[in-house]
């Protein structure tokens, strides 16, 4: 009976689960939501790279002859006050929106995360400090603050980017700041206390891979935001500033005429519309993906 | 579904009789496009009147069982196979109308977490009024009144109070009370207890399995009970049922199933269970080699051949039916060998289990060498401890003036219920959280910073722990490799040394090198566990603090884990703090026991001592609540109350509100002292020594039921 046992009462063990990252990957590939959103950005972001290679038009020359002419084959979406072809300025119109919002956004997140993990895991004093600025802070309308920032430095793409970022900064710190105190309950943090990690190892090294998730999911989320927040400053002159073909900017120029040439306004504002859009889907989708 | 054809048939012979009946029930989930088959063609009978226990270990299909009884299964989960009827009734062919009236009025259930049971914003009287309400149209002051009946009966002593009370202001066991309670109220003819008391305090288990057995007297429901714990299930039960991978493999009365286990597997887990006792120089625990099989992925052979040593060749290939031996079934083609499976464990194992006399006596481990009298300092000594917690102004005393000393090579335990302040004691040693003003931490004779940011590294490496819950022990982020190799830079390793380290200590706690690639998500609860355990011994530690090691394990992987714990304190001469509510772990493993109330050292001593007694009287009364196989229907004791909050502590002596020993002014107006009970033995009580209690259940006769 033995020797037959020893042949049978082999323990096996089981098989390791697949990784639970690569099964949310494959479920979300399935996803429309994720795949219509990264399909809209492409579009946009092919745009931006390649801009004035693929317009039919040159977007910046006028064409006095042919100014506001309705949609036609020859102007698929018409022509603005000076006669520029608006389809190939919508086109080339997605570069800089393309540059500054997702850098603003970026900045906002890095130093987002960065300011919330040291409250959130130091907790205490500085916690409430920096936390109540935080609210303070949330409290007054961000275009104003923005505005006020921007009036002081001067507006140029680069003083655009770093007012976005740090206006996004506490909002970002907000959420890893909760994700973080989640994260310090753990035992893990205190194995790694007692193995003498100092607390930049176990902000850095232990705690961010954790609450990294959140903090993406979080930045696609203000990304929607950001491009909102370049449209409506360049709409109000704070932002992007001419010549470019910037959306915002070509809707601000064209709003009075909206009652008669509804094709000057309505194709710039279809455009961010779908880039927010575009941008909400994959956060969603991301969000299902990452679990957070 | 397949009981839709029968719906106008009769039930089968005798169903009507039954309060649960399960004919060839399988029950599969849907996960992705695969099906994964949990539970296989189980059969089962619960008579009128009848307590039937199932036991089995996390995912053997337990709670899918109770689930489909009551066709509540989750929504990926359906009846693929066979015919269930409850109360008479075929379940399958109900409406969805008559489904809600009878889970409303036939059957009830009780969870296992009471806490997330009640709704949190409701107040208890809104819920149970709720009950008599939807169930038997009773509304406004009748229903409270029932209400008030109800909570009566369930030994409530203040009904009215509790009615007005939130969930969250009523303790555990007073939650799982007033679940009962509302579960009780419709008189259901058959009542599913999950796991009712897994969450509970052993004392306040005893409490709760105490109401049960009464409730069952009184209102003679069928009672379908779920647990992992043996005795438990065996002083519950009238007829029990083995789960293992979705198959029943054994069903039977309770009393000859534990006493005469016909099934491999019921055997392999009771012996797992450590007797009480049984200690760590008597032998190794008994473990079942392997690990649970996939649902569903074994069909054509016997679901338990992978990790059978009575296996053969018959068994890989054919499936055995159930053999029934006057009532008692057990699904193995070789029943009456059962009881002759072949131990893992040689020497000195096989003669404990038998029950060799006169064992604690002169128990042949060497003692640890320190002693009392010894001259080296002890390895560790913790002097005046106390923790006060400010939260909201009211102060917490988490810790009060404890003294412990741990020698070398020596397992200190560490018991008390929750809340009694063990955890908050392994902090305080650790540094992870600060003591009171004039507490002291010596290490070696030396003293040691309060804070771990202000130990050195080698006195952060002498001191490490093993966590309760190995899932939030481990970063999910980090491989295996990362995990353990990050420890190892408290020894300064690098490169290839560092590897040969990393492997050596992986093979130490039976990890083997494709686990080092994985994270932890990847691995079982008690693989998790070993990672832990690899990472406290990674740095070569002095002191290992045990915070509930295999609370959250199955008893088959609890017993692998206690061996390995019991070869690593050999091999490397660790001393261990081990802290847990479960008396017969602390027994096996520690030479020493140190008892805590509300955050005061109330016992201390050589086990024996302390478990043989005398007795503090708190100490006697967790012994009789402690569950064990052996000792069914020995005397009780029974704590009445509740634990007192440690922001209101009671005067005198804190035990005085449910000592059932109080003698009487002197214990409410003063703290007694820890004075001697024995050489080494501590206790605190008014009582003297001479005429505190014994244990009923002596360990020298281990194996002999009363």
């Amino acid at each position: 009976m033995s020797g037959a046992a020893d042949v049978i009462a082999r323990p096996t063990e089981p098989e390791a689960a697949p990784s639970l990252g690569r099964e949310r990957w494959r479920a979300a590939w399935r996803s429309p939501t994720l795949i219509a959103g990264l399909l809209i950005l492409a579009f946009w972001i092919v745009c931006a790279l390649f801009g004035a290679g693929i317009t039919p038009r040159d977007p910046y020359a006028d064409d006095l002859l042919a100014t506001l002419s309705p949609p036609s084959a020859a102007h698929w979406f018409g022509t603005d006050q000076l006669g520029r072809d608006i389809f190939s300025r919508v086109i080339v119109g997605a570069r800089d929106i393309l540059i500054v919002a997702p850098l603003a956004t970026l900045l906002g997140t890095v130093l987002g995360t960065a300011l919330g993990l040291c409250i959130g895991y130091f907790r205490g004093a500085l916690d409430d400090v920096v936390s109540r600025i935080i609210e303070a802070l949330q409290a007054l309308p961000l275009v104003i603050v923005a505005l006020m920032a921007l009036a002081a430095v001067g507006t140029s793409n680069a003083t655009v980017v770093l007012v976005i970022g740090f206006v996004f900064t506490p909002l970002i710190a907000r959420t890893v700041r909760s994700a973080v105190l989640n994260e310090t309950d753990l035992d893990y943090v205190a194995a790694a206390r007692l193995r003498g990690d100092g607390a930049l190892a176990i902000m850095f090294i232990e705690i961010l891979p954790n609450v990294l998730p959140i903090a993406i999911v979080e930045m696609t989320v203000r990304l929607g935001y950001a491009i909102f927040f370049v449209a409506s400053l360049s709409f109000i002159g704070f932002g992007i500033q001419p010549p470019s073909a910037d959306w915002g900017i070509a809707i601000a120029e064209n709003y009075s005429l909206i009652g008669s040439y509804w094709w000057t306004v309505l194709f710039d504002a279809g455009a961010t519309a779908s880039l927010v859009i575009g941008v909400n889907l994959v956060t969603d989708g991301l969000a299902g993906v990452l679990d957070a | 579904m397949m009981g839709r054809q029968h719906e106008n048939g009769d039930p089968a012979n005798g169903a009507s009789a039954d309060a649960l009946r399960f004919d060839e029930v399988s029950v599969t989930y849907r996960s992705g496009r695969r099906e994964r088959r949990v539970l296989t063609g189980v059969s089962l009978a619960i008579r009128r009147g009848e307590a039937y226990g199932l036991v089995g270990e996390s995912g053997c299909g337990k709670s899918t069982a109770a689930f489909a009884a009551i066709r509540y299964l989750a929504r990926n989960g359906r009846v693929s196979g066979g015919r269930i009827w409850v109360d008479g009734r075929d379940l399958m062919a109900l409406s969805a109308t008559e489904l809600r009236r009878l889970r409303t009025q036939s059957v009830s259930m009780v969870y296992q977490d009471p806490g997330r049971a009640l709704n949190p914003s409701l107040r208890i009287d809104r819920q149970m009024m709720e009950v008599f309400e939807v169930a038997q149209g009773i509304c406004g002051d009748q229903a409270l009144s029932r209400a008030r009946e109800m909570l009566a009966r369930v030994q409530i002593g203040s009904p009215d109070r509790v009615l007005r009370n939130y969930p969250h202001e009523l303790s555990g066991g007073m939650q799982q009370r007033v679940i009962i309670a509302m579960a009780l109220s419709t008189n259901p003819a058959l009542l599913i207890l999950d796991e009712p008391t897994t969450g509970l305090d052993a004392t306040v288990e005893a409490e709760v399995l105490d109401l049960v057995t009464r409730l069952r007297a009184e209102f003679n429901n069928s009672i379908l009970f779920i647990s992992h714990s043996l005795p438990v299930v065996a002083r519950m039960c009238d007829r029990v049922g083995v789960l293992y991978a979705g198959e029943l493999i054994e069903e039977g009365p309770a009393s000859r199933v534990f006493r005469d286990p016909k099934h491999p597997y019921t055997v392999g887990l009771m012996r797992c269970v450590p007797r009480y006792g049984l200690r760590k120089s008597q032998g190794r625990l008994e473990t079942i080699p392997g690990f649970l099989p996939a649902p569903g992925s074994i069909t054509d052979c016997c679901v338990f051949v992978t990790r059978c040593a009575n296996a053969t060749e018959r068994c890989a290939r054919e499936v055995p039916q159930p053999i029934a031996l006057e009532g008692h079934v057990a699904r193995c083609f070789y029943p009456d060998r059962a009881s002759q499976l072949p131990r893992q464990s040689s020497g000195a194992a096989a003669n404990a289990p038998s029950g060799a006399g006169g064992v604690p006596a002169t128990h042949s481990a060497p003692l640890p060498t320190g002693g009392a009298a010894g001259a080296a300092p002890p390895l560790l000594r913790a002097d005046h401890l106390s923790k006060t917690y400010l939260i909201s102004g009211k102060r917490f005393h988490a810790v009060h003036d404890v003294t412990i000393e741990l020698w070398p090579g020596e397992t200190l335990g560490l018991v008390g219920e929750s809340g009694s302040g063990k955890s908050s004691l392994a902090k305080l040693l650790l540094g992870l959280s600060v003591a009171d003003e004039g507490s002291a931490i010596q290490l070696c004779g030396a003293a040691l910073p309060a804070r771990a940011e202000d130990r050195t590294r080698s006195q952060l490496k002498a001191l490490q722990i093993i966590f309760q819950n190995p899932g939030a022990a481990l970063n999910r982020s980090q491989t295996v490799r990362r995990l353990i190799g990050r420890s190892l830079r408290l020894v300064g390793l690098s490169g290839a040394a560092r590897e040969v380290r990393l492997r050596e200590i992986a093979a130490s706690v039976r990890l083997t090198p494709r686990h080092l690639e994985e994270k932890p998500r990847q691995l079982s609860g008690g693989l998790k566990q070993r990672v832990g355990i690899a990472r406290a011994f990674a740095g070569g530690p002095r002191v290992v603090l045990c915070d509930e090691p295999t609370s959250a394990l199955d008893v088959s992987v609890q017993s692998a884990i206690l061996n390995l714990l019991v070869d690593l304190q050999a091999e490397q001469k660790v001393s261990y703090l081990f802290i847990s509510h479960d008396l017969n772990v602390v027994h096996y493993l520690s030479d020493r026991i140190a008892v805590l109330y509300l955050g005061r050292l109330m016992e201390i001593g050589p086990s024996e001592q302390v478990f043989a007694g005398p007795h503090h009287p708190y100490t006697e009364a967790l012994l009789s609540a402690n569950p064990s196989l052996e000792a069914q229907g020995a005397q009780r004791i029974r704590l009445k109350g509740e634990l007192p909050s440690a922001s209101n502590l009671p005067a005198g002596c804190v035990f005085h509100t449910r000592c059932p020993r109080k003698i009487g002014d002197i214990c409410e107006r003063e703290e007694p002292p820890l004075s001697q009970a024995g050489e080494r033995h501590a206790i605190r009580c008014h009582i003297p020594a001479e005429q505190l209690g014994r244990s009923v259940r002596v360990p020298t006769q281990p194996n002999e039921p009363t």
